[in-house]
């Protein structure tokens, strides 16, 4: 177990260092972040209740845009550097990349919605503090079913043609019930409600990653073998 | 041959259901005739999911076996799948503008049909996307499975989405009890769905197995 958690540890060990190296997700994808700002402050006008309204899906939709950029790469900078063999030839059961492939997206998924959050606060004054601890909890939920499935359908399409428009037109679909419950709850969140009404969609967000997670878990070995 | 027979069953039993759907079912008193696309909405939808059931066996059985066979299993049923939720769509849709007033409403049943139906559509885009057999089985296969496992998070999530944010209005109880024949004319008609679903499946099948220069 220990050599799986290992396995697992290294191959996030080595994204974090090559991203601290080179920085080419983290810088672009906050920036995007921004921008994303912009653009729904475009599509929604200077009207603060329409923004308040809106907010639970802003966010979501902006969480899901920046993962679609940032799961895209997960298992490209592989290709490119052409370290897809190194990974299929390493020892030991495939899941384990899998896992810290998965780990190494909810971190950088972390990061951006944390900076997306703060945006949001600044630029369109919402007071956050109070709903910070139910805020993290849909977000965990949230992140992990979103990434779960971003991870593996990452593997899946990086060796294809087309895969820029293959990638989010799989995923999409995929993660409907994480977004349409991760909104929901995040609705209930900040209305000021306590966690517990948004009860049902916590539990559906936990069993969609168990049932997303369990599948990459099963099926990675064979995604892998390019 | 087999498949030939099957075609011939399934034009029988798509004609008897027309004469039941036109001649043999009665008036339906609240909808009128409107009511009887749903000899042609509801067999379509189950074939559908008959269909996506045997994508989800053929994956999981190709990559357990890594036997051909599977993947062209999963393949000849996701066709007409795709196929048959699009019937369902396009049938209900012009159900609902003459009944409900419109096209298209973001209704659980709707909205879940809709997710299938992008769901495989994505996974036949995928298929066409690799020439490499092995490759595009094993891709294929994942997606498939996955795509399976979230139907059930699908049709629950968008189920509850609309319980707990609008009552639903437009889907109000029906009467419990469908007229005899009303069942029967459906049940005609779902048969005579399952029969074209087997028969395409057969040649599709089939096509798939001559396309492939390996089969033997």
């Amino acid at each position: 177990m220990s050599a799986y958690v290992r396995r697992a540890w290294m191959v996030v060990w080595k994204d974090i260092l090559a991203e601290r190296r080179s920085k080419e997700s983290l810088n672009a994808l906050l920036f995007f972040s921004l921008l994303l700002l912009f653009v729904f402050q475009f599509a929604l006008g200077p009207e603060r209740a329409r923004v308040e309204a809106a907010l639970p899906g802003l966010l979501w939709l902006g969480f899901i845009l920046s993962g679609l950029l940032a799961f895209g790469r997960t298992f490209l900078i592989e290709r490119e550097n052409d370290c897809w063999e190194g990974l299929v030839l390493t020892p030991g059961d495939k899941s384990a990349i899998y896992l810290g492939k998965l780990a190494g997206n909810v971190l950088v998924m972390i990061v951006v919605e944390v900076v997306l959050v703060a945006l949001f606060a600044v630029f369109f004054a919402i007071d956050f503090t109070p709903f910070l601890p139910g805020l993290a909890a849909v977000l965990a939920l949230g992140t992990l079913g979103l990434a779960s499935v971003g991870t593996l359908f990452g593997a899946v399409t990086a060796q294809m043609r087309a895969r820029e428009l293959l990638f989010p037109v799989l995923l999409l679909p995929a993660v409907v019930p994480v977004l349409l419950a991760s909104v929901s709850a995040t609705q209930t969140v900040l209305a000021g409600e306590p966690l517990a009404d948004a009860a049902a969609w916590l539990k559906l967000l936990a069993a969609a990653d168990l049932v997303y997670l369990v599948v990459g878990v099963l099926t990675f070995e064979f995604v892998l073998e390019g | 041959m087999a498949a030939r027979a099957l075609g011939w069953l399934a034009v029988l039993a798509l004609v008897a259901g027309l004469g039941a759907a036109f001649g043999y079912a009665p008036r339906e008193a609240v909808q009128g005739n409107v009511q009887r696309i749903m000899y042609l909405h509801v067999p379509a939808v189950l074939t559908a999911y008959l269909a996506f059931a045997l994508v989800f066996v053929g994956s999981v059985g190709y990559l357990l076996t890594r036997r051909a066979g599977w993947d062209r299993l999963a393949l000849a049923a996701a066709e007409p799948g795709v196929l048959f939720t699009g019937i369902t769509i396009a049938s209900g849709s012009i159900w609902g503008k003459p009944t409900w007033g419109t096209w298209w409403t973001w209704d659980a049943r709707l909205t879940s049909t809709a997710v299938l139906f992008l769901v495989y559509v994505g996974y036949l885009l995928l298929r066409g996307m690799v020439d490499e057999p092995d490759r595009r089985a094993r891709a294929a296969a994942v997606v498939g499975i996955l795509g399976a496992a979230n139907m059930p998070i699908v049709h629950f999530s968008v189920k509850w989405w609309r319980a707990l944010h609008q009552p639903s209005t437009i889907l109000g109880p029906e009467p419990s009890p469908i007229a005899a024949p009303i069942a029967a004319t459906l049940l005609v008609n779902w048969i005579a769905f399952t029969l074209l679903f087997a028969y395409l499946l057969a040649e599709r099948l089939e096509i798939a197995r001559l396309e492939d220069p390996d089969a033997g």
